[in-house]
């Protein structure tokens, strides 16, 4: 998503470079299959911090990883994160680290202890998880987003009550709508009419669009499109002029309509860039004002430019991930067979009572994770598979078959298939022999053809065995020497070698 | 175990679309819908010729539903909240927003009108729905263990899908209605080159070649210029969904093009509901339209103004469109009673009109007419009569195109009539070398599935048979058309890789 703060990016880069880069992302509904090589399946699930935001898997024949990131459980706006598709990942790369940032400040939340007998060892399937899964969802997230999001808007009202405009330097879209959508209900129930401005380059296309993406938006707001509302109230407000969008502060038509007190959404939450620079010169000296930060920024540093303060300032911490104890309950649920922790954690209490194996990675450092299985995955096609004639080997308990097919590489699976040459050649190709020859057995299949012989070995310098020499004596006279990857018959009867010949594949497996 | 294809509708016939597909001991009910034609119990699929019919949710996996038209949905309240299935249902958002209004309204109509006795009531449609799980194009849903299913875009109406459906390595696609070229506000079908055991295509216009649709616009705009022009008033009587918008727009585009003044009206507040779902859902439209959303939503029609009775009988041109789409009833019916006796007053028809109606008597007779409404009541009919023929259905060389490009081992055809599908399975089997059937409602068609037997396979052995020369190929398929300038097309594609040679 774009951010507001998009001031930041145009410092950094041009604007042709980033649209320039922008046209080489390939973009990707949720549990869209991206195909790489056609040996990778790549798809992104919802995560649930923002709109769009996303969690990773990746497929191959060999195995699965699953990436994620900071992820909410029931967001106010974005689609909740969809843990469910990470089900029996391989391996799980956990980068949240939402919990290292902030201790947990929410443990009453939790006062929910380990449900008793939990035991997912046993168990095969997910249904067991359900209460585990109920624990994930439960509401209580969200109310306590609605909470914060209703207290910032009381304290709003407020101010605006005693004459003192509101500055809000949030960039978080799915909070931004959601308090648009409370001051215009709040406004309207205290009979206010104070505008709404949101000043960004951005604000414009960001509002059209926010309109038009049901299907990344949360079930709350989908139900909305569903029961035939619009999924924001933003639309209404701006044609009704209670909300006005401005690409910058300093446009004409924003100058012709500004009156205070009003509400104001801009970047940038750093206080450093931005139309926010201004407004807050123009109120930090009014004690009616107020400004809404959001917790991580430093507020001291961040306001040291604007000394001395008389506004109200607001700091509120919104939901940017998992809380350490969930992210547990998660992994549980998921089964993974291997977690990637970042380092950082490693001075936590760990996942200490976890069933699976987990390492802690770090800053630069490549970690190597072996395959869950050795094999990747084939799929042979059932016509073909009933036209394999295995045979047992002979120095091995190992069937083999010879086979001749097409092998497909295709959405991330290998498929042997008969191709489009339908004939089985097993008898036509050329017979292979293999292996390696028993003496004794090699000396019995001589016997049976009735041949006498004598037998010697060969020595190395040290004793080492080097070959035996077979000297075959009757019918006819040929020597045969065997060494570990060869055997030469000499002889002078072409019939005799012929024999001797069969007497070798004999004890060799052939195909 | 092969593929069981139960034909419930639209066996040699339109209406009612619904087929029950087992696959690998998964059944699945694509379509659920109900016969216009029909009021008696051939009305809805002949559902207790599933088996285990007394217990829905148990024999059937899931039910797919491809587009919010009746003869498609129309069954789904019927047969989840009478008939007891309580199973997943999965259709796309727009389906899932736009389908209650199409079954409201039906109802309505039924019980408000006809007097008759309902068949499902609102609470109905609104219970079902709800048991909805929308999906969005080319998302893979895993239903349960075995099933995976991925919707793609069929054109025909707002939300049109496609659905591919895999149970174990058997895959099938069941296209629903769809249209291969674009029209003036969706885009053309579009789907991945899949390996597919089996295709179910609807086959309305099997034998069908059709022109460019570019004419026929052109047709109906300059009769209804030539209309208002001459001071007359235009009534175009259309379904709420799907045609009211696509032909509002040729004409909101033409208006500002010939900077035309003559007001434009919508009758029902459903329509201007409509254009509000069609405004959220601008995403599934034409890459045109959405390409221009950011400056102007195409379904703001702001030369569009909602109608108000009192303006029938005002002086000066207009165009209204009104519901419902024969002129069976209803709001239409009551314009055309004023304004069809003056010469200079233009009506259009639908392509096609249900026998009964006035649609369907206008259609065939000679202007100037007496239409008999009931006893006492008989209109002069002196207005000028057009007949719309563009069609969001896709023509033969449409299917042709589509079964060659996704290459099936079988092919079944449904939602046409018998002589033109058999004349299609001749050619879709003597042209393709693609067997193909077209059975009869309440017939099943059994094909053989594939099966795999799962093996491991070394490092060693795939290096050794994979062949480095990969061949990159481009997988999408649109079919170009007559409209290319007009729509460009989409740009996502995706793309396989197959060893450029037999491996051994
Ligand atoms: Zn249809």
């Amino acid at each position: 998503m774009v951010q507001m703060g998009d001031n930041l990016v145009v410092g950094c880069h041009c604007t042709a470079d980033v649209k320039d880069c922008m046209l080489k992302v390939e973009s990707l509904k949720y549990a869209e299959e991206a195909c790489y090589n056609g040996i990778l399946i790549i798809k992104a699930f919802s995560s649930g911090l923002e709109i769009g935001s996303c969690n990773w898997s990746i497929t191959s024949p060999k195995g699965s990883i699953g990436y994620i990131s900071s992820s909410v459980f029931s967001p106010v706006v974005a689609m909740s994160f969809n843990y469910k598709a990470f089900q029996r990942s391989d391996v799980i790369l956990c980068s949240d680290f939402s919990s290292c940032n902030a201790p947990d400040k929410y443990d009453d939340d939790n006062n929910c202890s380990d449900p008793p007998g939990d035991d997912f060892s046993s168990s095969s399937d997910g249904d067991v998880n359900a209460e585990e899964s109920a624990m994930l969802l439960s509401s209580d997230e969200y109310l306590e987003e609605m909470e914060k999001l209703d207290f910032i808007c009381s304290c709003s009202m407020d101010s605006i009550k005693a004459g003192g405009s509101v500055l809000i330097p949030i960039g978080r879209l799915g909070i931004i709508l959601q308090l648009l959508e409370r001051f215009a209900l709040a406004l309207a129930s205290e009979d206010m009419k104070v505008p709404i401005f949101v000043v960004s380059s951005v604000a414009e296309e960001l509002m059209a669009f926010t309109n038009i993406i049901p299907e990344w938006l949360c079930n709350q707001l989908q139900d909305r499109l569903f029961s035939g509302q619009p999924l924001f109230t933003h639309m209404e407000m701006l044609k009704d002029g209670r909300l006005f969008l401005f690409p910058a502060l300093h446009s004409l038509k924003l100058l012709k309509i500004w009156q205070e007190p009003c509400i104001v959404f801009c970047p940038h939450w750093s206080l450093r860039l931005g139309p926010v620079i201004h407004l807050l010169r123009r109120w930090s000296k009014d004690k009616n004002s107020l400004l809404v930060m959001e917790e991580g920024v430093d507020a001291s540093l961040a306001l040291l430019p604007f000394k001395p303060m008389e506004m109200k300032v607001i700091q509120c911490s919104f939901l940017s991930g998992m809380q350490l104890q969930k992210s547990h309950r998660l992994l549980k649920i998921l089964q993974p067979k291997h977690v990637l922790f970042p380092e950082v954690l490693k001075q936590d209490d760990g996942p200490s009572e976890t069933s699976f194996p987990f390492s802690y990675y770090s800053e630069n450092k490549t970690l190597h994770i072996p395959y869950a299985k050795e094999d990747s995955e084939l799929d042979i096609e059932i016509e073909l598979a009933c036209r394999l004639q295995y045979m047992t080997l002979k120095q091995k308990d190992m069937n083999v078959s010879r086979l001749k097919g097409e092998l497909v590489v295709e959405r991330g699976s290998y498929r042997l298939s008969l191709g489009n040459d339908k004939l089985m050649s097993s008898q036509t190709g050329p017979v292979l022999y293999f292996g390696k020859i028993d003496l004794n057995g090699f000396l019995m299949e001589l016997q049976k053809k009735g041949m006498k012989f004598t037998v010697d070995e060969v020595k190395g310098d040290r004793g080492s065995h080097k070959a035996y020499l077979v000297h075959v004596l009757e019918p006819g006279e040929a020597l045969i020497e065997l060494r570990e990857a060869q055997t030469l018959i000499s002889t002078a009867d072409e019939n005799l070698a012929s024999l001797i010949s069969q007497a070798v594949c004999g004890v060799l497996d052939c195909i | 175990m092969g593929i069981e294809c139960l034909v419930l509708g639209a066996g040699q016939e339109v209406g009612k679309s619904c087929v029950v597909v087992t696959i690998n001991g998964k059944r699945i009910m694509f379509d659920c819908g109900m016969h216009m034609g029909y009021l008696d119990h051939r009305r809805y699929p002949e559902f207790s010729l599933i088996p285990n019919s007394q217990d829905f949710s148990d024999s059937i996996s899931c039910i797919i539903i491809t587009h919010f038209h009746l003869d498609h949905v129309g069954a789904l309240p019927y047969f989840t909240e009478v008939c007891g299935y309580s199973g997943p249902i999965f259709m796309t958002y727009p389906t899932k927003a736009l389908a209650p209004l199409m079954l409201e309204d039906y109802r309505k109509v039924m019980v408000d009108r006809r007097g008759e006795e309902e068949q499902f009531s609102s609470e109905h449609i609104v219970r079902c729905l709800k048991k909805v799980t929308a999906v969005d194009l080319k998302q893979t849903v895993q239903v349960d263990k075995d099933i995976q299913i991925c919707a793609y875009y069929a054109g025909h109406v707002l939300g049109a899908a496609m659905f591919y459906v895999k149970v174990g390595n058997s895959a099938v696609v069941y296209t629903g209605d769809y249209n291969m070229t674009p029209d003036r506000h969706l885009g053309a079908a579009q789907i991945d080159r899949l390996q597919l055991d089996l295709v179910i295509t609807e086959s309305t216009y099997a034998t069908t070649y059709r022109d460019s649709k570019y004419v026929r616009e052109r047709e109906f705009l300059k009769v209804v210029h030539k209309c208002v022009a001459g001071g007359g008033k235009v009534l175009i009587p259309t379904f709420a969904l799907g045609r009211a918008q696509e032909l509002c727009m040729l004409l909101h585009d033409y208006w500002e093009r010939m900077n035309l003044q003559v007001p434009i009206y919508f009758s029902a507040g459903l329509t201007i509901q409509a254009n509000m779902y069609y405004k959220i859902l601008i995403n599934w439209t034409s890459q045109k339209v959405k390409d221009t959303h950011a400056t102007r939503n195409a379904f703001d029609f702001k030369n569009v103004i909602s109608f108000d009775r009192s303006l029938i009988n005002a002086p000066g041109p207009c165009v209204l469109f009104a519901t419902p789409g024969m002129i069976s009833g209803g709001f239409s019916l009551e314009v055309f009673r004023h304004w069809a006796p003056y010469e200079e007053n233009l009506v259009t028809l639908p392509g096609y009109c249900v026998a009964g109606t006035i649609g369907h008597k206008l259609m065939s007779a000679k202007i100037p007419t007496q239409i008999q409404l009931d006893e006492d009541v008989q209109i002069d009919v002196r207005c000028q009569i057009h007949q719309l023929s563009f069609s969001p259905h896709t023509d033969a060389k449409g299917i042709m195109d589509l079964v060659k490009f996704l290459s099936p081992k079988h092919v079944i055809l449904v939602h046409g009539e018998k002589p033109k599908m058999a004349t299609l399975k001749e050619k879709i089997e003597s042209e393709l070398g693609i067997q193909c059937r077209y059975p009869a409602n309440n017939e099943t068609v059994c094909i053989p599935s594939t099966h795999h037997v799962k093996a491991g396979a070394s490092d060693a052995f795939l290096q050794s048979c994979l062949c480095p020369n990969f061949k990159f190929f481009k997988t999408d398929f649109e079919r170009g058309s007559d409209l290319d300038d007009d729509f460009p097309q989409g740009d996502e594609c995706c793309s396989t890789v197959q060893p450029g040679e037999e491996g051994r």
